[in-house]
């Protein structure tokens, strides 16, 4: 079941950037997308996130023209596009999970024709490359041939290939996988910078740190189907209700595990090594007792730290609760798929 | 406007990547010649060199653009470069007539190469030059096609060369170039028909030496239609399988 929650931080007049609805594709009897609707609003970055195989790479191909969904309807800023997406190409900018610029050009020549399909004129295409080369830190390079760039650099060419018509909304599928992690905070930054310049992002990622800091609204797609799309506000807060107290000590915590669960029977123990473990409780919990049982048991606790829950925790909630249940639903005879 | 520049910047570049490279010009050289010579050196008698300019300039044609766009769409699209094509906003006919128009304009090049080197051998006063220039374009076109269709059935650039053997080679010794068709054992026949180089080669025949044996207007109309065929269906395979 999809909860849908719009939050409050951005207009709800504007027209919606992309709006899918009931989007669903099947290869042969496999159904990689199921029913998916969400819409993401203009100005905002919209993340998607999801476990490996949960069809966002088929989702953003649907969304972008690679695909043509099964069923459903896709709208881009306004405009019908289900049947021909031709149109709205004009629009979108896409940036591929791997960096597929010609290995055979140089950046400057990769960026002029990448300009030139979008039908920018010749002197256009060449201040906006010389721009973007700027930007991106990559005018000393400009003449290198593509296949001789570092991976950081690929991405950041690919990244400004993407945007070299200045679309209105930019795909970004994985944009920082695989690279270092100067390259890939650089790149966040220019992200950052192109949304608040007013370009919808739609963003892919494995990096929940990178989802955390870019996006305004997040979508949960789990086997196909959209289980949840919240702000990220709203997303941590459903986790809030659990405390979890992490807790270090000079040694021999694997051994304190029953008694700990004797004590304190509201506590789940989790034993992460000999000198760490975690306390999860659904209420706060009183550390003074705790600690003087672990005392009593010459273990000295050296810190005790309050973990805030982090999107990470809401991505393994949220995927592993709605696999567990698709699990159990399969498992059913009467509603098992043939 | 907008089409034409991003069909100008497809050429372009795939004049540059690919067809302007070193061993493609060198290709283009030395194939005819190493044809031509082969005639001389099998040939008891002295060679008319304009009986065996049709043959050489089809040779040159389809082998000049048949590998070479199946390699290079197979080589984009392993790359996945091809992807920044298929999501350019123009449309497939526009991009795939952008994507073999290097081809065409390389084997029409190719073509020209004997042609040119048969100037100074022999007196070429007879030929039908717009026959020719007709002819050598839709051969080339329709050469190119067939790389196309290779392109789009195959997923390996080993397998884009394989294929383009397996037709390339039935249709050099069936298509009326080095033997006459209806000395072709009977059941190949009709198979020769089915080949849109028998209608090149004979277009070429009647430019070089007025002894095509069809109609012009014949060859004209199977050449069309072949290259009308082979883009449709070349299109209908990427929307399968490519757009899907």
């Amino acid at each position: 079941m999809l909860r849908q929650n719009d939050g409050n931080e951005m207009s709800d007049t504007r027209v919606a950037a992309i709006a899918a609805h009931q989007l669903t594709k099947c290869f042969h009897a496999v159904r990689a997308v199921d029913g998916v609707s969400f819409e993401v609003r203009d100005g905002e970055v919209f993340g998607f996130l999801g476990p490996n195989g949960a069809g966002k790479t088929t989702t953003i191909n649907m969304l972008t023209g690679l695909a043509r969904p099964t069923s459903g309807s896709l709208r881009i800023l306004g405009h019908d596009v289900t049947r021909n997406i031709k149109k709205a190409q004009h629009w979108m900018g896409i940036v591929p999970d791997e960096s597929n610029l010609y290995p055979e050009l140089d950046g400057w020549e990769n960026l002029c024709f990448c300009a030139s399909l979008y039908g920018i004129r010749r002197r256009e295409r060449e201040a906006r490359a010389r721009e973007l080369l700027e930007q991106f830190g990559l005018a000393s390079v400009a003449r290198r041939r593509f296949a001789a760039y570092s991976k950081g650099m690929k991405r950041k060419l690919t990244i400004a290939a993407g945007i070299i018509h200045r679309p209105r909304i930019l795909f970004l599928d994985e944009p920082t996988t695989g690279i270092d992690v100067a390259s890939a905070r650089e790149i966040r930054q220019r992200l950052a910078g192109l949304n608040q310049s007013g370009t919808t992002i739609f963003l892919t990622t494995h990096y929940i740190e990178e989802a955390e800091r870019l996006c305004h609204r997040i979508a949960f797609l789990v086997d196909g189907r959209l289980v949840r799309v919240d702000t990220l506000a709203n997303l941590v807060q459903a986790v809030q209700d659990k405390h979890t107290v992490e807790l270090s000590a000079s040694g021999g915590l694997r051994r304190m595990r029953d008694p700990l669960r004797n004590a304190f029977p509201a506590g789940d123990f989790e034993e992460l090594s000999e000198t760490r473990m975690r306390v999860h409780t659904d209420r706060p919990l009183p550390l003074a007792p705790l600690i003087r049982l672990l005392e009593e048991h010459e273990i000295q606790v050296t810190e005790a730290r309050l973990i805030r829950p982090s999107l990470e925790d809401v991505f393994l909630e949220i995927t592993g609760l709605e696999l567990a249940r698709m699990k159990n639903d399969d498992n059913r005879p009467e509603t098992k798929s043939m | 406007m907008n089409g034409c520049i991003a069909y100008w910047g497809i050429l372009r570049k795939d004049m540059r990547s690919y067809y302007l490279k070193p061993p493609n010009i060198s290709w283009g050289l030395i194939f005819p010649l190493a044809w031509t010579l082969m005639f001389f050196i099998r040939s008891e008698t002295a060679v008319d060199i304009r009986s065996l300019l049709p043959g050489v300039m089809a040779l040159s044609i389809l082998f000049g653009t048949t590998s070479m766009l199946a390699v290079t769409v197979t080589f984009e699209k392993r790359g996945r470069s091809f992807e920044r094509l298929l999501l350019a906003p123009i449309s497939l006919e526009l991009l795939m007539w952008a994507k073999t128009s290097g081809a065409v304009f390389f084997g029409a090049v190719n073509a020209f190469v004997p042609v040119v080197m048969a100037a100074f051998l022999a007196d070429l006063s007879g030929v039908i030059w717009w026959q020719l220039i007709v002819a050598v374009t839709l051969v080339a076109i329709s050469s190119t096609f067939l790389g196309l269709l290779i392109a789009v059935c195959v997923k390996e650039v080993f397998e884009a060369q394989t294929f383009s053997n397996f037709f390339r080679f039935p249709m050099v010794f069936l298509c009326g170039l080095f033997f006459p068709i209806d000395q072709l054992p009977g059941p190949l026949q009709p198979l020769a028909y089915l080949l849109p180089l028998t209608y090149g080669a004979d277009l070429l025949h009647e430019a070089v030496q007025s002894t095509g044996r069809l109609p012009v207007a014949v060859n004209l109309a199977a050449l069309v239609g072949f290259c009308l065929l082979l883009f449709l269906v070349s299109l209908h395979r990427i929307r399968q399988k490519w757009i899907r």
